[in-house]
C-alpha cells in the first residue's frame, strides 16, 4: 500500500513548520511571520502504529478565498492537487488554541472540502498560561471531527497526536489523481461560517483573558510612535555593528588555521604543479572565502532571532509608511530584510505580496540589499585599507560597512520610488497583517534554519568556489613560459576586460577575478586570493590582505567597494529572478541597470577620491 | 461609526462590513473581523500615523485606514 499523504494546513504563525519538523525531524524554514513557508515541503513520518505517511508543509492560509502567490499554492495543492500529484488524502489542521475564537472559521472552510481530517489545537499549553479554558470534548462534537491537543515545548506534547493519527488514518484511504478537479468548492460562505465558528467558540470557550500581558506590554514599548522606530535603528545598527565586531576572533582564528594548512601542505608536497595547485589554487582560494563563516553565522543568528521571536512583523508595521510613501508597501519589508541574507530567498518571499506590480518592484530592488555574499568582499577591503580608528563611541570599520550598508538601502528606495512611478505603476495593495505573539524561539527549529543557511555556505565554497579556484589557477599559471600574470591565459582574458575597466580605476588583477566573481560575489575574493598568490610566490605569507594593500591605491579599493553595492554578479539570483517573474525581460532589466549603476559609482567613487587626494 | 475612527483605549464591537469592497471585505473576514467581534485600538504607527494596530478579540491585527474605514463598529461602550 502506498503511504498517505496528509498536507499540514493552518493559518501563518499557528506553528505548523515546527510540528513538522517535531514529526518528521526534517527541515523546514521555520519563522514567525506571515508567510514565511513559500515553498511546499514534503517529509517523511512513521506513527507508533506503523502508519507510513508523507507529510506536507503548506504555506500558511485563513481560508480559501487566495490572494497572494503562496496563498494559491497551498489553495491550488489542497484542492486539486500540483503537478499531475495527486490532492492529499487528509488534513492535519491546526489552530493556535490562544486565537481560537478569530481563526475557528479556518477549520471550518477546510471541513468544507469533505477530506478526512483531524484538528490539531496548537499551543495549547501557551494558551493555558495566559488563563485560556477550552473544552476540547465539547469543541470535538461541535466540529464533528477529532480533536486533540498539542504543546509547543515538549515533544511529549505530540503523543496525543501520533496515537490520533494511528486511529484515523486506519480508514483514510490514498486518492489518486483520477479523483481530482471537481472535489473541492472555495465558493463558501464567508459570514455565515463565522457565524456558526464564533457559535462553536461561545460554547467551547469556558473563559478567555484578553490579551498576552507580555505582548501587550512589549509592543508599548516597540509599536510606541516615536520610541518604536528608534529601537528598530538601534536593532540595525547594533546588528551590523556586531556582525563586524564579534567574528575578528574567529575569523582571525580560521585564517591561522588557512595559512597553517598552507605551509604545511607546502612542506609536505613536491614541489611542482600539483604543490601549486594545492596551496595557490585550493586552499588560497577557498580558504580565503571559508574564513567568512563567523560573520555569516551571526548575521543569520540576528536575521532568525528577529523572524523567530515576532519582531519582524512589528518592524514591518514600523516601515510600512515609509515603504508607502516610496511606492512599496510593509509586506514588502520582510522579503528586503531577509535579502541581507541572501536574495534568493528574499525574492521568493515576495510571493506573500499579493499585489504584482508591487512584487515585481521588490524582487527588482531586492539584489540592492547588501547580501552575506557581499561581506567576505566588503571585510577584505575594509580590513585592508580603513584604519581600525575609534570615532566616539564606534569603530572606524564598522562605520564605513554601515555606509555600505546604507547606500544599498537608500538605492533600493529610489530605485524603487523611479519603477513605482514609471514602469510598475498601479494601485498599491492594502496592509492586513497578524502580530504574532512574542515568544522564544525554539531551540531545535533555530539551528535546523542556521545550520541549512551555514550548509548553503559551505556547500557554495565547496563546489563553485572550488571549481573557480582550480580553473582560475590553471588560467593564471599557464602557459609555463608565461614570465606574469600578464602573459598567462587569465591575463589575456584579463587584458580585454581591463581596457573597460581602467576608467573606473580597476586593474588587470581586478579585471580577471570578476570574470569568475560573476557567478557569485564572494568567488571574487576566492579568485583575488589565487591571483596573488600565484603572483605572490613564497613572500606572499602575510595572506591577502597585506598583497591588496601594496598592489592597489585607496580611490581603487574604494571604488571596488562602491561596485560591489551594485553588481549583479549573482548566477543564482537571475535564474531565481528569471523563475519568479517568468520573463526574460525583466531578468534582462535587472541586470542591466544594476551593472549600469555599478559602473557609474565605482568611476565616480575612484574619480572623487584621486580628486581629494586619497 | 467606521473603525479608523475608534480612540485608543476604547473597546468596540464589528456591527458590519462597508458595502462595495468585496475583496477588502473578504480579506477583513478571513484574517478573522466578523460581526458582533470585540476589537480595540492598541497602537497607532510611527509619529501616531498609520498603521493601526488592533486587538481584534485576543489577536492583534495591524491595518492602514483605507482598510479600518471599512470596518463598520458601534460606539456604545
Amino acid at each position: 500500500m502506498s503511504r498517505l499523504r496528509i498536507a499540514l494546513v493552518g493559518a501563518p504563525n499557528s506553528g505548523k513548520s515546527t510540528l513538522f519538523n517535531g514529526l518528521t525531524g526534517g527541515r523546514a524554514k521555520v519563522a514567525n511571520y506571515s508567510g514565511v513557508t513559500v515553498e511546499t515541503r514534503t517529509g517523511w513520518l512513521q506513527t507508533p502504529g506503523g502508519t507510513e505517511i508523507d507529510l506536507i508543509d503548506l504555506p500558511g492560509i485563513y481560508g480559501l478565498k487566495a490572494r497572494s502567490t503562496d496563498e494559491r499554492i497551498a489553495i491550488d495543492l489542497l484542492c486539486n492537487g500540483r503537478d499531475g500529484e495527486a490532492a492529499p488524502d487528509g488534513m492535519l489542521v491546526l489552530i493556535d488554541a490562544a486565537h481560537l475564537r478569530t481563526h475557528l472559521h479556518t477549520v471550518l472552510q477546510m471541513r468544507a472540502i469533505g477530506r478526512p481530517m483531524i484538528v490539531v489545537l496548537n499551543m495549547i499549553d501557551l494558551a493555558e498560561r495566559d488563563g485560556l479554558k477550552i473544552d476540547v470534548e465539547r469543541l470535538q462534537t461541535e466540529l464533528g471531527v477529532p480533536v486533540v491537543t498539542s504543546r509547543a515545548t515538549r515533544a511529549t506534547g505530540r503523543a496525543e497526536l501520533l496515537a490520533c493519527l494511528d486511529a484515523e488514518t486506519a480508514n483514510w484511504q490514498t486518492r489518486s489523481a483520477a479523483e481530482d478537479g471537481t472535489v473541492c468548492t472555495t465558493d463558501t460562505d464567508l459570514s455565515a461560517m463565522q457565524r456558526e465558528a464564533r457559535g462553536i467558540a461561545d460554547k467551547a470557550i469556558l473563559f478567555e483573558p484578553v490579551m498576552n500581558r507580555l505582548t501587550r506590554q512589549v509592543d508599548n514599548f516597540v509599536l510606541h510612535p516615536i520610541a518604536g522606530p528608534l529601537i528598530l535603528s538601534a536593532l540595525l545598527f547594533f546588528m551590523f555593528q556586531a556582525v563586524y565586531s564579534w567574528s575578528g576572533p574567529f575569523m582571525d582564528a580560521l585564517e591561522a588555521g588557512a595559512a597553517g594548512l598552507g605551509q604545511l601542505a607546502g612542506q609536505l608536497l613536491p614541489a611542482g604543479w600539483f604543490h601549486d595547485l594545492i596551496v595557490d589554487g585550493i586552499i588560497a582560494g577557498v580558504g580565503s572565502v571559508v574564513v567568512f563563516l563567523p560573520q555569516i553565522v551571526i548575521l543569520f543568528l540576528f536575521i532568525l532571532a528577529l523572524e523567530a521571536s515576532g519582531y519582524m512583523a512589528r518592524a514591518a508595521v514600523l516601515m510600512d509608511e515609509l515603504m508607502l510613501r516610496v511606492g512599496l508597501n510593509g509586506r514588502a519589508f520582510i522579503p528586503l530584510l531577509s535579502s541581507f541574507a541572501c536574495a534568493i530567498p528574499g525574492i521568493m518571499s515576495a510571493r506573500t505580496i499579493d499585489n504584482e506590480r508591487d512584487r515585481l518592484t521588490t524582487i527588482m530592488v531586492a539584489p540592492l540589499m547588501t547580501c552575506s555574499a557581499r561581506l567576505p568582499v566588503y571585510t577584505l577591503i575594509i580590513g585592508a585599507f580603513i584604519p581600525p580608528d575609534t570615532v566616539g563611541l564606534f569603530n572606524l570599520q564598522g562605520i564605513v560597512m554601515f555606509g555600505l550598508y546604507l547606500t544599498g538601502v537608500v538605492s533600493a528606495v529610489t530605485v524603487a520610488f523611479v519603477l513605482k512611478r514609471t514602469v510598475t505603476k498601479g494601485s498599491n495593495q492594502v496592509l492586513i497583517m497578524e502580530l504574532p505573539t512574542y515568544k522564544l524561539p525554539n531551540p531545535r527549529d533555530f539551528f535546523l534554519s542556521l545550520w541549512g543557511h551555514v550548509a548553503a555556505f559551505l556547500k557554495r565554497a565547496g563546489t563553485i568556489i572550488l571549481t573557480t579556484s582550480i580553473i582560475l589557477w590553471f588560467l593564471a599559471s599557464y602557459p609555463s613560459s608565461a614570465a606574469t600574470l600578464r602573459d598567462s591565459y587569465a591575463g589575456m582574458i584579463g587584458s580585454v576586460l581591463e581596457k573597460l575597466l581602467a576608467p573606473i580605476g580597476f586593474n588587470l588583477e581586478i579585471a580577471i577575478a570578476l570574470v569568475p566573481g560573476m557567478a557569485a560575489r564572494e568567488v571574487a575574493v576566492g579568485a583575488l586570493g589565487t591571483v596573488y598568490a600565484i603572483q605572490g610566490g613564497e613572500e606572499n605569507v602575510e595572506g591577502l590582505a597585506s598583497a591588496l594593500q601594496g598592489a592597489w591605491s585607496l580611490p581603487t579599493a574604494l571604488a571596488f567597494l562602491a561596485w560591489y553595492v551594485f553588481a549583479p554578479q549573482c548566477f543564482a539570483t537571475l535564474a531565481t529572478t528569471r523563475r519568479e517573474t517568468n520573463s526574460w525581460a525583466w531578468t534582462g532589466f535587472m541586470f542591466t541597470y544594476l551593472i549600469v549603476l555599478a559602473y557609474i559609482a565605482a568611476g565616480a567613487t575612484f574619480h572623487i577620491a584621486s580628486w581629494a587626494g586619497l | 461609526m467606521t473603525l479608523d475612527q475608534l480612540e485608543k483605549g476604547r473597546i468596540c464591537r464589528v456591527t458590519g462590513f462597508a458595502s462595495g469592497h468585496e475583496d477588502l471585505v473578504i480579506k477583513l473576514r478571513e484574517i478573522g473581523f466578523a460581526e458582533s467581534d470585540e476589537v480595540e485600538l492598541m497602537h497607532r504607527g510611527p509619529l501616531g500615523a498609520q498603521p493601526l494596530c488592533f486587538r481584534l478579540n485576543r489577536t492583534l491585527i495591524a491595518l492602514r485606514s483605507d482598510e479600518a474605514r471599512a470596518i463598520q463598529v458601534d460606539a456604545a461602550q
